[in-house]
């Protein structure tokens, strides 16, 4: 009984392929985009590596993976089909068309995880932005260090351009020394005086760098002295909303990659979708084609279905082929061969009979 | 005496109207392409028009768009007096239109010409309307509480971090500007009521600059305030200091912006009015060779096309005598109808 059965007259299947056909280019574009979007999420991170502990790598090398093979599937897919109009043809493709859409239900397979894996790397992402953001914030100072000296520069664009401060907060900075030994005078009071009174002789101030201003302030931006109210006329740093950028900078990331990462995954569930409908099509193609062969006349009509039994009973076949590959190298039922089996129990329980013996 | 004039043999004709009308079609897409550069040219523009102080480099983008969609008009008009020209039987109706239509096309494909040259003699211009536009921006940029200019210091922030610039022309400029509003400023301390009474005006200038004329790619965290002071910061002489602010004045940031659009910009309009001219001189050879297949019985015939049948200063003269007949006719026509009894009408003018 088979699975979803569907009747074809020749004319039938000779749209069905040209359909399938047309079909196939537009999944060759579909793989393309999809290389493309792999591609552009790769450059995004690798923009932004200086910013991240770990670099993400699995999802852009997933999307280019697939991306690469969906092309490369749907172009073969695409000759089939073309061939499918013709009988003659077909007999080309018989035997390897079982194994094309075998290998293209596992490979929709990937693409349905590539879309997945999409939305779960999340969680990887802000754990690795939180401690790359609190490592260039840590090398902010050290300009003059051969490879950490465009850290200063990254951090600032950074601010600048997601209008952020900090890993949480701009209170992060008030933690780190950001002001390197350089560029402090070590004689003067007010100096030795912030490195002793720390424990690890850091100089650490109530101040942030420059980036962290906002643009919408109503007044000149105030960077240094920011919990000191009396510092500064008419201030409370309680109330004062605007002056700084509020927004932790690893919350502005995530949220900036979660969006991309979003449209990207939501495309892909789409051209996965398109991806099985070619394939369920290209099934009924297949099947109904072995049929006509099998009817032997090339104009009847013939049946086309996903399944030929149902689902049970092509598992438990499939079950059993896999069952007996195991079994290929051991001994079945050769005559002549000496096993040791039931037969010996059998032997026990049969009655020896005496030979007779001649007097 | 004839100017510039070829023989065209049948197969020739065909060719050339053939050719012309993939060229019509090449031409349309150059037309829109033109249109969209205007656009892209004027929305850049559009986008800083808080800093500018005239519109007059508007001119530029808004010929651009002009031209572009009138060119996509007359590439497809152009196509299909190719179509017909094949036909001679549907090839006369357009006679009495192309005369006009070269005219008109020459005169617009020409004006691509205007705005390339335009767009380098208005430079001056553009650089005086945002030399005036920064000032204000500038002398503006305290006023946050004042309704119109509000959006001034968030303007002038926004620009000086974009295109990497401070200042009009540097970064002096803020010195003798009061940036800081009077509100933030603690009248009872001593150093504001010195630095107020030292100025004939009565402002709070002091040599520091806002924050946006930072430079990112500084080694050391950001000086914006006692700048020509050495002794205020360690390790600091402001004459030896690069890095530190933004040297580029905005001003000049911004033109250089402009004229790099319009450099780019420059060689594709070039492309079209070219590509628009040649078109429209073998339009006018197609036109004439058809011209002289009319009213023949055999149509495949080798017949001569020309530019203008007189030279040049005949066809001017011949011109301005048309152009006085049919004015005399237009004024003639209104007398007759005020008094219908004295002059009789004028000939009419003979047509082309």
């Amino acid at each position: 009984m088979a699975v979803l059965k569907v009747t074809f007259t020749k004319t039938n299947r000779d749209k069905l392929a040209q359909v399938l056909w047309v079909l196939n280019w537009v999944s060759v574009v579909t793989g393309v985009t999809l290389f493309s979007l792999g591609l552009f999420l790769k450059v995004e991170i690798v923009k932004r590596r200086e910013l991240m502990s770990k670099e993400i790598v699995s999802v852009p090398n997933m999307l280019i993976f697939v991306g690469l093979t969906a092309c490369a599937i749907n172009f073969l897919g695409g000759k089939i089909c073309y061939d499918c109009v013709d009988t003659t043809k077909f007999l080309r493709w018989k035997l390897l068309m079982l194994p094309y859409i075998i290998c293209t239900f596992f490979f929709t397979f990937c693409i349905l995880v590539g879309a997945l894996m999409c939305y779960s790397m999340r969680n990887d992402l802000e754990e690795s932005l939180f401690l790359g953001l609190r490592d260039a914030m840590r090398y902010y100072k050290d300009t003059d260090m051969p490879g950490r000296c465009y850290i200063k520069r990254t951090m600032d664009m950074l601010q600048m351009q997601f209008q952020c401060c900090g890993n949480e907060g701009y209170r992060d900075w008030f933690h780190i020394q950001w002001i390197s030994n350089r560029y402090l005078d070590m004689t003067d009071s007010g100096v030795a005086e912030r490195l002793r009174s720390n424990v690890e002789g850091k100089y650490l101030i109530d101040g942030v760098p420059f980036s962290c201003c906002g643009l919408h302030s109503p007044r000149p931006c105030i960077q240094h002295q920011i919990t000191n109210n009396s510092a500064h006329y008419n201030y409370e740093y309680q109330k004062e909303e605007l002056n700084l950028n509020r927004r932790g900078c690893r919350q502005a990331l995530l949220e900036h990659y979660t969006q991309i990462m979003q449209s990207i995954g939501l495309i892909v569930l789409i051209i996965w979708l398109f991806e099985v409908s070619v394939l369920t099509g290209v099934r009924y193609l297949q099947t109904a084609m072995e049929n006509v062969l099998r009817l032997g006349d090339p104009d009847s009509e013939s049946d086309g279905w996903l399944l030929e039994n149902s689902i049970a009973d092509t598992a438990r076949y499939n079950f059993n082929i896999i069952k007996n590959l195991g079994k290929c190298y051991q001994v079945d039922d050769d005559p002549n061969i000496d096993v040791p089996s039931t037969s010996q129990q059998a032997q026990e329980n049969v009655p020896v009979k005496q030979i007779p013996v001649a007097q | 005496m004839v100017l510039l004039k070829i023989k065209f043999p049948f197969q020739k004709r065909v060719r050339l109207a053939q050719g012309l009308w993939l060229l019509s079609w090449v031409a349309m897409f150059s037309g829109a392409i033109t249109f969209a550069m205007g656009v892209f040219l004027k929305t850049e523009l559009h986008r800083r028009s808080e800093v500018m102080h005239s519109m007059d480099i508007h001119i530029v983008p808004n010929l651009l768009m002009a031209v572009g969609l009138a060119s996509v008009g007359i590439n497809i008009c152009a196509g299909k007096v190719c179509q017909d020209s094949l036909d001679p039987t549907r090839f006369p109706r357009w006679k009495m239109f192309l005369p006009p239509f070269f005219c008109f096309s020459v005169f617009l494909t020409s004006l691509l010409l205007v705005a390339m040259i335009l767009s380098f003699a208005l430079q001056p211009s553009l650089e005086e309307s945002l030399k005036i536009g920064l000032k204000n921006g500038i002398r503006f940029y305290k006023d946050t509480d004042t309704p119109g200019r509000c959006f001034q210091k968030e303007t002038i922030d926004r620009l000086q971090i974009e295109f990497q610039c401070c200042g009009n022309t540097n970064y002096r400029d803020w010195f003798e500007v009061q940036w800081i509003s009077s509100r933030y400023l603690d009248f009872t301390s001593k150093e504001v009521k010195d630095r107020v009474r030292s100025n004939v005006d009565g402002r709070y200038l002091l040599d520091g600059v806002p924050f946006s004329c930072c430079n990112p790619a500084s080694p050391r965290p950001c000086i914006q305030y006692s700048l020509l002071d050495n002794s205020a910061h360690y390790n600091y002489e402001y004459q030896s200091e690069e890095l530190n602010l933004y040297n580029r004045g905005c001003r000049q940031a911004l033109v250089s912006y402009y004229m790099g659009l319009m450099n780019t910009i420059g060689p594709c309009v070039l492309f079209d009015f070219l590509l628009q001219m040649t078109i429209l001189v073998s339009l006018r050879y197609l036109q004439t060779a058809m011209e002289g297949v009319i009213g023949q019985e055999n149509v495949e015939i080798e017949t001569e096309g020309y530019i203008l049948e007189k030279g040049v200063k005949e066809t001017l003269l011949e011109t301005k005598e048309k152009m006085k007949k049919l004015l005399q006719f237009a004024r003639v026509g209104d007398a007759s109808a005020v008094t219908p009894d004295t002059e009789p009408e004028a000939d009419k003018p003979a047509t082309a």
